[in-house]
């Protein structure tokens, strides 16, 4: 890729209401992709609405979400479940499908699935119907049609959460690798050790509001907020 | 009273020998049942799985209509097709009644307000499940509706089935859009309710066996076909 | 993705394949007539002569000759002389002609609790109905329908009350509605030889003559339905009167028992 188009990210007072419910509130942030970002925090705290309300996927109840200045200016982004959800056909159907969503012609699509599947490993079993792989293979799936499809920003929601330790650090090894080819990443995440090595800052949740963002080497030994004291001192990483 | 072994065995006897009456009724049964689940897929697995699909004011209505629709009486259907393919109605020009195409048509009716609700009901469970996936990937509300009747096909083999055999097995509207004219307009069902009422119970019970087994292996078949597919993702 | 729909839908149309126009005609009959098995002994023999199909669509009587009036059928093969007549004077229907008869008997129980037993029809309506024996009526304007209810009016009778039973139904399962219930039950004789399910019931009124059940055969009007394969229609009509035809007719047994009674009269 050439060096990446230049993005800004920035919510003011985004606030979520779900159910009657107030999910998120007052959330101001601002990004640049510069950094990765990990987003901490208990569970029910929000992560998860969060990351979908940046993507796209929950409109926003008060406030606004602003990229490069305007709400509608938003650069190619992709996002990953944390049960990765693949159609019933096989691996490399499911990247062309991605492929074909975004207007890409058919013999280039088959050339490009095949480059995604061999750079997260699969390039054996690319022929191999999705759903009789394991959680692991189907999540690198998953990945690798979201690279596939050349995201500037690529949100993860629990990537590694329901996969065993091997398949998780397959995982946070092909994260590295669509960092380095210049995707920005956002991801949430309760494996601690892996946000450790994998982001840059954390952005830390609690109750629906943002209570600190922190340099990822500096957080894990000395949070700012005492919510995230509390919550690394309940959580074994 | 009357002996179902008795009828077992004229079942035996009328299949054994291969009574080309018996071969032409039931291809016959076979031909128009086939035709018709085929037409009403074609029309309502689309409808089925964009109403399962969209968001729109008054969607719940329509879900409701739907469902209703499957309560709709058969003869009902019958007899307002009869009045329309009449040639004192409307398409009394295509002349179709009294032929295997009438049946075909009210067969059709009547089996596409099953297949429009189960689709509905597999596609909405799908989109559940895939929803925000598929929006993520930039999928129109249009764009999903092949992509999920594709992903739920194996289902949508049971909902076809469910169709063919609703089909197979209807008689009232048949009988008043066919006339059950011998040989031309006489399937199983109608051959059965024939033979019933002129008395010939024993025939009547050995017909109703051969459609049993007709449509068990169909089900059958179809049985196998997922269970291959699922193997094979 | 539309394309293919449509593809599927013509396919599946033509995969039912729907005869040419010129090959046959429609008549209208009655079910009783078809389940005596007259046609299936018929037909072959006028397709033989006549070289086209002849496609019977059996229903009552009433709905026979709506059929008429709608342009659904060719030709007219029923057996109630006054409606017949009136249709052909109403001006949808042309070229009547007397074809056969066959007769009509009561049917009951064998123990025969009304004394109905004999020759007489008359006689036997009024005791059935004094002795209010369960009596099974088709009671769906059918021709045998009709002519039960003229019995019952000329025998000075309003049938009425419990053991009176209108099942509007067909002469078959009235038939079986009276084998069920023990009853009483006027049926043509050619639907009583084909029936199988009998249970005690037994014949004990024939021979009156008033019993008789006479058949006309017309074409439906050309000039009120264009559609009318009036060529056809009207060389089949011409067959079924003729000495071959009749002679057909005559030579249809059930049991070796002859049901049908040609009586067309030449060049009528």
């Amino acid at each position: 890729m050439a060096s990446p188009a230049a993005f800004t990210l920035e919510t003011k007072a985004l606030g979520v209401v779900l159910g009657g419910r107030p999910v998120l509130e007052g959330i101001n942030f601002y990004w640049d992709g510069a950094t990765r970002i990990a987003v901490l925090g208990a569970n029910g705290a929000g992560k998860t609405v969060l990351l979908r309300a940046l993507h796209g996927l929950v409109e926003p109840t008060t406030g606004s979400i602003l990229w490069n200045g305007s709400p509608d200016r938003a650069p190619p982004q992709a996002m990953v479940f944390q049960r990765p959800v693949l159609l019933r056909r096989s691996a490399a159907a499911n990247v062309e499908y991605a492929l074909a969503v975004g207007g890409v012609a058919r013999a280039e699509r088959r050339t490009r699935a095949r480059a995604a599947l061999a750079g997260v490993g699969l390039a054996d079993i690319a022929g191999r119907p999705a759903r009789v792989m394991s959680g692991g293979e189907q999540q690198r799936v998953a990945l690798a049609r979201a690279w596939a499809t050349e995201p500037r920003v690529l949100f993860l929601d629990e990537p590694t959460s329901s996969l065993d330790p091997a398949a998780a650090s397959e995982v946070e090894r092909v994260m590295g690798g669509i960092h380095g080819a210049g995707t920005a990443l956002l991801f949430s995440t309760h494996h601690l050790g892996f946000a450790r090595r994998a982001a840059d800052e954390v952005l830390f949740i609690h109750a629906g509001r943002v209570t600190e963002r922190t340099p990822a080497d500096r957080f894990f030994d000395a949070p700012r907020s005492a919510q995230a004291a509390q919550f690394l001192e309940g959580e074994l990483p | 009273m009357f002996d179902i072994a008795e009828s077992f065995r004229i079942a035996l006897r009328l299949v054994l020998s291969g009574d080309p009456e018996l071969g032409h009724i039931v291809w016959l049964t076979l031909r128009v049942s086939i035709a018709s689940a085929i037409i009403a897929c074609a029309v309502a697995l689309p409808i089925g799985a964009w109403v399962a699909v969209s968001r729109f004011r008054g969607r719940h209505a329509v879900v409701v209509a739907m469902n209703a629709l499957l309560g709709l009486p058969s003869v009902v259907v019958g007899l307002v097709f009869y009045v329309l393919l009449s040639r004192a109605g409307p398409l009394g020009t295509f002349g179709i009644l009294f032929t295997p195409r009438a049946i075909i048509v009210a067969q059709a009716f009547l089996v596409m307000p099953l297949v429009a609700a189960l689709t509905r009901q597999f596609v909405e469970d799908a989109w559940l499940e895939y929803r925000d996936q598929l929006r993520s990937l930039g999928v129109t509300t249009r764009r999903a509706v092949p992509t999920l009747l594709w992903d739920v096909r194996l289902s949508l083999i049971t909902v076809a089935l469910a169709g063919l055999g609703r089909a197979a097995s209807e008689v009232g509207a048949v009988m008043i859009v066919g006339g059950n004219v011998d040989g031309v307009t006489r399937v199983m069902t109608t051959a059965i309710a024939l033979e019933t009422s002129k008395g010939d119970l024993p025939l009547a019970l050995a017909l109703g066996l051969i459609l049993l087994a007709l449509v068990l292996a169909l089900n059958a078949a179809a049985y196998a076909l997922r269970e291959w597919s699922a193997r094979h993702g | 993705m539309n394309l293919q729909r449509a593809a599927i839908v013509a396919s599946a149309l033509a995969f039912a394949v729907g005869a040419h126009a010129d090959d046959f005609i429609t008549v209208a009959s009655t079910t009783s007539t078809e389940q005596s098995g007259l046609f299936r002994h018929l037909l072959p023999e006028a397709k033989k002569a006549l070289g086209f199909d002849v496609r019977v669509v059996a229903v009552g009587t009433g709905q026979a000759l709506d059929m008429g009036r709608r342009c659904d059928a060719d030709v007219e093969f029923v057996h109630d002389k006054v409606a017949e007549e009136k249709f052909v004077a109403e001006g949808y229907g042309v070229d009547r002609h007397e074809v056969m008869y066959n007769d009509f008997v009561i049917v009951g129980p064998a123990s025969d609790p009304a004394h109905a037993r004999g020759n007489d029809v008359e006689a036997a309506l009024k005791a059935i109905a004094q002795a209010r024996q369960p009596f099974a009526s088709r009671g769906d304007k059918s021709g045998t329908d009709a002519a039960e209810k003229r019995y019952w009016k000329s025998a000075g009778i309003e049938p009425k009350g419990a053991w009176y039973r209108e099942t509007g139904a067909g002469m078959g399962p009235t038939l079986n509605t009276a084998a069920g219930m023990d009853a009483y039950a006027l049926t043509d004789r050619g639907t009583w030889l084909s029936f199988h399910n009998r249970g005690d019931l037994v014949v004990l009124v024939e021979g009156d003559n008033r019993l008789f059940n006479q058949y006309g055969v017309m074409l439906v009007n050309p000039a009120k339905c264009p559609s009318v394969k009036k060529d056809m229609g009207r060389r089949f009509i011409d067959w079924v009167i003729s000495p071959a035809g009749q002679q057909a007719i005559a030579g249809y047994r059930v049991g070796g028992q002859q049901l049908f009674f040609p009586n067309a009269k030449p060049g009528a």
